[in-house]
């Protein structure tokens, strides 16, 4: 249908026009309005206390004892039982958070603009691997090292932010893609690259050397912390692409850990879900798929947008990483993606296959009818909450989420 | 086709495209067959009602 072509590729224009900007670090309740007390962001599409798996649970309760509404986990699990606390997806307030994605008010969240069409996009900071909130952590090494996000980290990388025009997200990764980056599971080249850019600024605008030495220290040691601003990233990008009457592709794909759920443009922003699939992959010595909770998280986001899994072609190393196989065969998942996909981005590219522009525009009618769900790499959160991350691996999107987007999508051009 | 062309098409080693099944593939790859294996379904994973609105959707 021709309304359907222009749409999309209207929508197409739209993410590949994109010019996000890592602009600020600024508490989440400053730049969300709405963010109140005893509110908490998760992520994924909507869900209550009862529904959350362990993980969720887990980082819920850390949460509520890191902002001060209980004294201990338990009790914060009690409060959470009763209703204590008010339940939201990120997405529905501009923001995304990895895995379990807690985002609630003294958080500091990094802030994406994107400069074509100006709207802005938060995520938190990454808090680096292992026992971590997002996998589901919440013991007192896991709070302190978010009170050092909140009160050291955060407004160093804000007051660098401020002192000049921000950071260039989109050439940055363009070189990050050269670099053998994917941006979801393997981010050594960007976290470089945002060091580097981001740190002579952190200097120049440092009240103590202490503090910048560890700040400096902390970005350097983790590997993953470009995921977070390139989940902000992914989101700023998205955003203006909700809404295109006609359009059939994907704005955004999201886990809670119990559903997994996507929005298609021309069905506005409701969601479609399904039951999350289980990653298969690879696991920390000591843990097995026993122990593994199922797909968690709007690191999705990144795979909306043609990284991820769909660039896994620009970084065989991350193959062997997440079990995926050979090195050899990372081409193959990215050339898979190219059929479920609109067109490609000549500013992403992946000069292993030949400078091929990553996939891009995800269309639930190529989904559906091909029988080819977005391929996503991820980190595997231990089952039970307080534990953390067990493993990384490979998992699809559930099609049964696709199935119900084309049928409501269907009715709404008019078609049965 | 001639009978003669016949003749020389068998006399000529064989080779296969298989669409669908891939174990008729993996049956003449042991035989020593040169086998180019379309991995194919069919539209929808062969549901009907989606099947006809892609159809009329358009891809």
């Amino acid at each position: 249908m021709k309304q359907i072509e222009d749409a999309n590729q209207e929508a197409l224009r739209r993410m590949l026009a994109a010019d996000p900007v890592l602009v600020d670090v600024l508490p989440a309740a400053q730049v969300i309005p709405e963010l109140t007390d005893r509110m908490i962001l998760h992520a994924g599409p909507p869900i209550d206390w009862e529904r959350m798996c362990g993980p969720m649970q887990g980082a819920v309760m850390g949460i509520a004892v890191f902002e001060g509404w209980a004294p201990d986990l338990e009790t914060a699990a009690n409060m959470a039982a009763e209703g204590a606390f008010e339940f939201h997806p990120n997405h529905h307030f501009d923001a995304v958070g990895p895995m379990t994605g807690m985002t609630t008010l003294s958080q500091p969240v990094m802030i994406v603009e994107n400069r074509t069409f100006g709207n802005r996009a938060y995520c938190t900071i990454n808090e680096g691997l292992g026992k971590v909130m997002r996998f589901g952590g919440n013991d007192d090494e896991v709070l302190k090292r978010l009170a050092w996000l909140r009160d050291v980290l955060g407004p160093a990388m804000g007051k660098a932010l401020g002192a000049g025009d921000g950071l260039p997200l989109k050439s940055l990764v363009a070189r990050g893609l050269s670099m053998g980056d994917e941006m979801h599971q393997r981010n050594v080249a960007c976290s470089g690259l945002t060091l580097r850019g981001l740190s002579p600024a952190m200097a120049e605008t440092a009240n103590d050397t202490h503090d910048l030495a560890e700040a400096l220290a902390f970005v350097a040691g983790n590997d993953q912390f470009f995921l977070n601003i390139a989940m902000a990233m992914g989101k700023a990008i998205m955003d203006p692409v909700r809404g295109i009457e006609g359009s059939s592709l994907v704005t955004a794909m999201s886990r809670n850990g119990t559903d997994f759920g996507i929005r298609v443009s021309g069905t506005g922003d409701t969601w479609f879900t399904a039951p999350v699939e289980m990653p298969e992959g690879l696991y920390f010595p000591g843990f097995t798929e026993k122990d593994a909770n199922p797909d968690m998280g709007d690191s999705t986001i990144v795979e909306t947008i043609g990284l991820g899994g769909f660039a896994m072609g620009a970084a065989p190393a991350v193959a062997g990483f997440v079990g995926a196989g050979a090195a050899s065969g990372a081409a193959n998942f990215t050339r898979t993606m190219g059929e479920i996909t609109v067109g490609e981005n000549p500013e992403w590219t992946i000069p292993a296959l030949d400078y091929l522009g990553v996939p891009t525009g995800i269309d639930i009618r190529l989904v559906v009818e091909t029988g080819l769900a977005p391929s996503i790499n991820t980190g595997i959160a231990h089952k039970e909450p307080g534990v953390g991350q067990v493993g990384a691996g490979v998992v699809r999107a559930p099609m049964g989420c696709f199935r119900q987007a084309l049928e409501t999508f269907a009715e709404s051009v008019g078609v049965s | 086709m001639s009978e003669t062309k016949v003749n020389q098409f068998l006399k000529t080693p064989v080779k296969v495209v298989n669409i669908g099944l891939e174990g008729f593939a993996k049956e003449l790859e042991q035989q020593g067959v040169t086998v180019v294996q379309v991995d194919w379904a069919p539209p929808a994973g062969g549901d009907p009602k989606l099947a006809d609105l892609l159809s009329k959707l358009g891809t």
